[in-house]
């Protein structure tokens, strides 16, 4: 028989075993939320995460050995971006409706969130390369990086600071529009699409599938949009 | 399934190859949306190829984010001494802008309802 050292070592150079850590943390954290009635703190994201990092630093695992099993889920974002296409479809009589509402809001959005951003990161007299680094923090991962790393900023703290926002944006949008009494899935929807990019939508979808749909042109035209405007804001505020 | 997989996976392809050779600032999977929705738009009977899955694949989009997000755990030290100054900038900017856009679609909405 081999000893457990020796299985582990097997395993752990392997992708299987962190791509299965990661599918069964989904699994119950998915479970948790719906068992909370989707309550937004009950994040699934959030959850999966605290559930996986105390695994990983007690095993001692680097990040990488990590990422080479997850991966494969990591990779699927790609075709799911392309798969919001069938929503946004299905809705597009509502969406042709809303045409005005819905660019306004998009610009609106953008710019209050990249723009406020880089004021309350000034305010706080955080370096600049720091406030760079956190000006595209509402749009999706790629396109932030790309910003980040074009304006001189720091792609793996953006990518941290996308995550993060995404995360907030999940939590926080729920409970803040109820407060606000506003009941339009359109709006809420659309809103969290360009404030919390793929993070946000995937609240949205949990939620209400018009929202979703919103949520995803938002995240799309935002991504668009962010990268013209970041720019232009950092140019102008710093 | 394995239909919608192949156009989902050539959509995003074809996205990839634009962007790269025009040396856009949109990524790949952003322009394979558009892509994809010309194809619905164009052709209405892809609907019922490609909905199913992709809607079982949006519904646990969240699951897609957990590897970025333990990427997270794992760098949060570069947060280093701004994480406070940053987690107040994070979660106060994301509530403007959240409440900037849900405003100005409703306000608009409003107001374009009215005109009409």
């Amino acid at each position: 028989m081999t000893d457990v050292a020796e299985i582990w070592s097997y395993l752990s150079a392997r992708p299987l075993l962190w791509l299965t850590c990661t599918v069964v943390a989904y699994v119950l954290a998915d479970g948790i939320s719906a068992r909370l009635n989707r309550h937004p703190l009950a994040n699934p994201v959030l959850i999966s995460v605290l559930l996986i990092a105390p695994l990983l630093s007690i095993s001692q695992t680097p990040y990488a050995t990590y990422f080479d099993g997850a991966q494969f889920i990591h990779f699927l974002l790609g075709p799911a971006t392309v798969a919001l296409a069938v929503p946004l479809h299905a809705n597009l009589a509502t969406i042709r409706r809303s045409a005005l509402p819905l660019l306004a809001a998009l610009f609106a959005g953008s710019l209050a969130a990249a723009g406020s951003a880089i004021l309350i990161a000034m305010a706080f007299g955080l370096p600049e390369q720091v406030i760079v680094s956190v000006s595209p923090k509402s749009t999706t991962a790629p396109v932030a990086l790309g910003i980040s790393e074009a304006l001189g900023g720091s792609p793996t703290l953006t990518a941290v600071l996308v995550i993060l926002t995404g995360i907030v944006g999940a939590v926080v949008v729920t409970p803040l529009m109820n407060l606000l009494r506003i009941n339009d899935w359109r709006a809420r929807g659309f809103a969290v699409g360009v404030a919390a990019h793929g993070i946000g939508t995937a609240r949205a979808f949990q939620v209400n599938e018009t929202a979703g749909a919103f949520a995803g042109i938002g995240l799309a035209l935002n991504a668009v949009l962010t990268s013209i405007l970041a720019p232009i804001l950092v140019a102008l505020l710093l | 399934m394995l239909i919608t997989i192949a156009i989902l996976f050539a959509c995003q392809l074809a996205g990839e190859t634009i962007s790269q050779a025009l040396g856009l600032p949109v990524p790949g999977p952003v322009l394979g949306l558009l892509l994809l929705f010309a194809a619905l738009v164009l052709r209405p009977r892809t609907v019922d190829v490609v909905a199913p899955v992709s809607r079982r694949l949006l519904a646990h989009l969240s699951l897609l984010f957990v590897p970025a997000g333990v990427g997270v755990m794992a760098q949060l030290d570069v947060l280093a001494r701004d994480w406070f100054a940053l987690g107040l900038t994070l979660v106060a900017s994301t509530v403007i802008a959240l409440l900037v856009g849900v405003g100005t679609f409703l306000a608009v909405q409003r107001l374009a309802g009215e005109r009409e």
